[in-house]
């Protein structure tokens, strides 16, 4: 009955200023992150996508707070940013899922593309936006 | 066995598999979007509307707005039942999340729909 002693089914040790994070933990708790920014950067996107389609005046000031306003680049930049590296590193996960980049080695190389390829399309969003 | 009845699936296996569903509804949304904008830079509101007016459009729109739905709602479980060890303020985070996530889902039918 060995079962009956482990009474905790989840990790326990998940205090993450306690672990040293290596790039494929980094990968991981920005994944969390981004995710966490995604939730509450939808509010934004819900509210222009809203706006955008309600009237000809209601897109008109969308387009127009979009070219002109620095913050509202900004916070659009900053959420498209959260969508590329959640993307890049869902895709990374569902390739872990089919068997690859679980060794040491792999698993670190992968991880630091994730990090170089995410890095490359936050700057193109950047120059898109600007 | 999991036993956390505030998962979604009720089971890990479900939630994995949801997970990844949605996941690939929301990247090929997000493909089509920044194709649809990178190729039409000067989006006219007529554009648009047209788009989100087709019935396609609207099903695939739907379809994203659910999958966010559940999407987010296994990820935040998932933070928040690794993080919030005190069961009252994870009941809260939980809460907090699930009302968000409905608003979500009804302001998109919403816009979707009032056309």
């Amino acid at each position: 009955m060995v079962y009956k002693i482990v009474n905790k089914k989840r990790p326990v040790n998940l205090d993450i200023l306690t672990i040293s994070m290596p790039a494929t933990a980094v990968v991981s708790i920005l994944h969390r992150v981004t995710g966490i920014i995604l939730f509450v950067g939808l509010a934004f996107l819900f509210y222009i996508f809203d706006l955008s389609l309600a009237s000809q005046q209601g897109f008109d000031q969308v387009a127009n707070t979009l070219q002109t306003s620095f913050l509202a680049k900004f916070i659009i930049w900053g959420v498209v940013s959260a969508l590329m590296y959640h993307f890049v590193a869902g895709v990374k996960h569902l390739f872990m899922d089919m068997g690859y980049f679980e060794e040491l080695d792999s698993g670190r190389k992968a991880a630091i593309a994730n990090i170089a390829i995410a890095a490359v399309l936050v700057v193109l969003a950047g120059v898109w936006i600007w | 066995m999991v036993t956390q009845v505030t998962s979604f699936g009720r089971s890990g296996l479900y939630d994995w598999m949801i997970q990844r569903v949605s996941a690939i509804v929301l990247s090929l949304y997000t493909i089509f979007m920044v194709g649809f904008l990178l190729l039409n830079p000067d989006l006219t509101y007529d554009q648009w509307s047209t788009l989100h007016e087709a019935t396609w459009m609207r099903v695939f729109s739907l379809m994203v707005l659910l999958s966010i739905g559940m999407h987010s709602w296994i990820g935040l479980w998932s933070i928040s039942t690794d993080y919030i060890k005190a069961t009252g303020a994870r009941f809260f985070f939980q809460s907090l999340c699930g009302i968000t996530m409905f608003v979500y889902i009804v302001w998109g039918i919403q816009v979707l729909w009032g056309l």
